[in-house]
């Protein structure tokens, strides 16, 4: 009875780094068409998915994020011509760990979104929102405050 | 303490329409480090500007966030603003309230809610933002261009008349590209040999082009102002300061085989010019096909050159040059037939492409320029054309519009009914797309002066009948079924991208869409420009596209190109990686990652306990250094970081937006 109110409420935070020269790009795209995703979202722009740290999602994590999305270009199309290779690999591994201390595998993204899919980028903001709403809060990994 | 300035702007109404300006406003001079929060209307209008120049003398500012829209749009506006103020523009941070929020999100508090915590992490950052310096680098005043259709020749020609050195990149033989295979071109029905010829004439002798027929781009490193390009002169084996151009050995070489120029219509010689009016105007061997290369044997060509100019030894040649700019223009293929059947195209010889129909038009073409009937040299009399075979089909074919079509279909019409005033046209087609100047007139003048019948509706069988052609469509107007007998068929294949474009792209780091087309860096700003910067595009390899607009294109890229050329040294982005020495443990796994074999290793000389020790260490070079932080992320100490997205700077905007 006490639980049910509290999770419709809940609004998570979701931060996304999103490369410059494609997803964040795709981020412009959709709002220059007034085409809309959830208002949780957080856009962090970084050079190339390859700049994404693991240390910049766990710091997330901590710092009580619900999710958290990388976003990069289509393997093949990095405009540093390898990044998201490394990307690929490094965040997936990332992942696993995550998934191994128990939490959730839903909320740790990583996408492939082009300059113009706008509407691939609302979509996917859409999902995660969604995905992780249902999941509820992340209490694993955030600081005790 | 930091003395930072937030601006925020309303953009009309565009961001404070669905963001509570001053409830932004209010949240931001309560943020570390701020000291003074301002709005206005249009914060990219001069006014705007000249508020933000006065406010950094006046409040004395050392960072600035301004809250707008996408950095994509105004960073470098802003940047300009602060320098002009005397504030390093590298100190400036933009948070994009426009873009990523009022315009994507409808509920006012959402939103609000939201640009509030952009700016957090905006001026989290700017904290953290230095002073930085851009270098020079200097600029080679040089340029590749690679594919010599009309695209490659009118970009090359450009650029030498402006002055530079050009080298331009041909595969095949000669230059000319598919214009050259033309018969006439709409919308003016000039002839397109009488207006190419000439042109390739001019870039042969243009004393500032160097022209490298038969060759390829094999590597391309290096960047903007400064590529290194190793280029493949594939043996010709020919001598051509030797060859005179006489052609007796391309009369006594025994071996045929199909012509590539005519489309395979007829056979060439295994010592082949590919056409008349080739440039550069000399044979060359074709060892997959030459008897004395597959056999030994043979050797005739040597034997009655007069001029000794065959070389069976010849060998490849690599040559490595270095250029400011690239321009590429290597132009489109047309769709490969065997997904439609119904169509018949390989089972019957009078079921040919436009292409073929070019060919077999064209005075200096396999007949003559007698159209005729390839099953019985007879000339047809019920010709029909079929639009869109493999455009505008997403299930089998290409789902763009391959936007000539229509036109040369309707110019196949005219030049037959000028040649054959007996011949009757049937045109099967979706839309009649003329979109151009003199387009319309002239389709119009297809069908009124010319007598095609145009059919909207689709072919659903060819089928050989006796010594004709069984044409079964659907007239939707009508709804009629309506069967022609046909003595020719003619089948517009759609434009599609070369089929070594996608790694063309790779070896230039330039990107490809869906159909291996080159993307340009913006499709309505940037056109001719790639996102790596020093590379331009023009022609059909950027897209479909008719002569006119391809040769504007080139222009265009030209232009483009000669603009980076005509400075001696450009700014160097300073946006680059840099390593502290002090933590960097010689691991080099940064070297492993980085695309542009921009970072290596060094020595260095330490004292420790009064011994010298020599320790490993990455060093990076700014010059090649991109900007794309590869390296940062797999650095393990942590001791290489990328200025302007420092890890400092990263971890302070994910903290601010997490608040
Ligand atoms: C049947 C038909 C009829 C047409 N009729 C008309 C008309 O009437 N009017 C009109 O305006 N347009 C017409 N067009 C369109 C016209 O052919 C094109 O607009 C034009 O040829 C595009 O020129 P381009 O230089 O971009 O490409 P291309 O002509 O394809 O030239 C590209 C060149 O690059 C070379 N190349 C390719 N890859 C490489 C590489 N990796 N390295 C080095 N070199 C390379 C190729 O060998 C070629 O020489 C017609 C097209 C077709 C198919
Ligand atoms: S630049 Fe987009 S992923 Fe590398």
């Amino acid at each position: 009875m006490s639980v049910a109110p509290k999770q419709q409420s809940f609004e998570p935070l979701i931060v996304a780094f999103c490369c410059n020269w494609c997803s964040y790009a795709a981020g412009d795209l959709i709002g220059t068409s007034r085409m809309s995703y959830p208002a949780n979202v957080r856009i962090i722009r970084v050079p190339c998915s390859s700049r994404v740290s693991p240390n910049f999602v766990l710091r997330a994590f901590q710092r009580g994020a619900d999710g958290v999305l990388v976003a990069g270009c289509h393997p093949g199309d990095c405009h540093y011509v390898s990044g998201n290779y490394h990307a690929r690999r490094r965040l997936l591994v990332l992942k696993r760990i995550l998934e191994f201390t128990g939490m959730e595998p839903e909320r740790f993204e990583v996408h492939w979104i082009s300059a113009s899919e706008g509407n691939k980028f609302a979509e996917v903001m859409r999902d995660i929102t969604e995905n992780i709403t249902a999941l509820g809060p992340n209490r694993k990994l955030r600081d005790i405050r | 303490m930091r003395r930072i300035g937030v601006f925020v702007c309303w953009c009309g109404t565009n961001i404070a329409g669905t963001v509570d300006i001053e409830a932004v406003v209010e949240a931001a001079k309560k943020m570390p480090g701020v000291v003074y929060t301002g709005e206005y209307k249009y914060m990219c209008s001069e006014i705007g500007q000249s508020m933000i120049r006065d406010t950094i003398k006046k409040e004395q500012l050392d960072r600035l966030v301004i809250a707008s829209c996408s950095p994509r749009m105004h960073e470098a506006t802003f940047r300009r603003t602060a320098a002009a103020a005397g504030l390093n523009p590298y100190l400036v941070e933009i948070a994009n309230i426009r873009e990523h929020c009022s315009w994507v999100h409808k509920e006012k508090e959402k939103a609000t809610t939201k640009a509030i915590a952009l700016i957090r992490a905006a001026v989290a950052k700017a904290a953290y933002n230095r002073e930085l310096v851009a270098g020079e680098i200097p600029v080679e005043q040089r340029a590749l261009v690679i594919g010599a259709g009309i695209a490659g020749i009118q970009a090359a020609l450009d650029i030498a008349d402006a002055g530079f050195e050009v080298d331009l990149v041909e595969r095949t033989p000669s230059i000319g590209g598919r214009m050259a295979q033309l018969d006439k071109t709409f919308p003016t029905l000039d002839c397109s040999a009488c207006i190419l010829t000439p042109k390739m004439v001019d870039v042969a002798s243009h004393p500032h082009i160097n022209l490298y027929t038969y060759s390829e781009v094999e590597k391309v490193e290096g960047y903007v102002g400064n590529f290194d390009v190793t280029i493949r002169k594939k043996a010709r084996s020919i001598d051509m300061s030797r060859c005179t151009g006489c052609g007796v050995c391309l009369e006594k070489c025994p071996i045929k085989v199909d012509s590539e120029f005519n489309e395979g219509l007829i056979k060439r010689k295994a010592i082949y010019i590919p056409f008349p009016q080739a440039v550069p105007n000399v044979p060359v061997i074709d060892r997959t096909s030459c008897r004395w290369f597959k056999k030994g044997k043979c050797a005739v060509c040597k034997k009655v050159c007069p001029a000794d100019a065959v070389d069976y030894e010849q060998a490849d040649e690599l040559l490595e040059k270095k250029y400011g700019g690239i321009v590429l223009t290597t132009g489109f293929d047309t769709l490969k037939l065997d997904e439609f059947g119904e169509f018949g195209y390989g089972k019957h010889p009078d079921i040919i492409t436009s292409l073929e129909f070019e060919r077999l038009i064209n005075a200096s073409g396999p007949t003559g320029g007698k159209l005729v009937r390839l099953s019985n040299q007879e000339i047809p009399q019920n010709i029909v054309f079929i639009h869109c075979v493999g455009s505008r089909d997403k299930a089998r074919g290409k789902p763009y519009c391959s936007k000539i079509c229509c036109m040369y279909t309707a110019k196949h019409a005219i030049l037959l009914k000028e040649k054959y005033p007996h011949s009757q046209t049937y045109i099967f087609y979706i839309d009649v797309r003329t979109g151009g100047k003199e387009f319309e007139e002239f389709h119009r003048r297809a069908v009124e002066e010319y007598g095609a019948v145009y059919f909207r509706g689709i072919v659903g069988k060819v089928f050989p009948e006796g010594d004709k052609l069984l044409v079964q469509g659907v007239d939707s107007l009508s709804s009629r079924t309506i069967e022609i007998e046909a003595d020719m068929v003619v089948l517009a294949a759609a434009m599609q991208a070369r089929d070594d474009a996608a790694e063309v792209a790779r070896m230039l780091g330039i990107g490809v869409d869906t159909h291996h087309f080159f993307v340009e860096a913006h499709p309505k700003l940037r056109p001719v420009e790639t996102h790596s910067a020093g590379i331009y595009l023009a022609g059909a390899c950027q897209g479909p596209k008719d002569i006119p607009e391809t040769v504007a294109q080139a222009g265009a890229a030209a232009a483009k190109a000669i603009v980076l050329l005509s400075k001696k040294t450009l700014i160097a982005d300073p946006c680059v990686s840099e390593v502290n020495e002090e933590i960097c443990t010689g691991c080099l796994a940064c070297i492993q990652v980085c695309p542009y074999k921009a970072i290596t290793e060094k020595t260095l000389d330490q004292k420790v306990h009064g011994r010298v020790v020599q320790r490993l260490l990455a060093q990076v070079n700014e010059a090649l250094c991109q900007g794309c932080g590869s390296c940062t992320a797999a650095c393990r100490p942590g001791a290489i970081n990328l200025k302007s997205f420092s890890n400092d700077q990263i971890l302070a905007e994910v903290d601010a937006v997490c608040l």
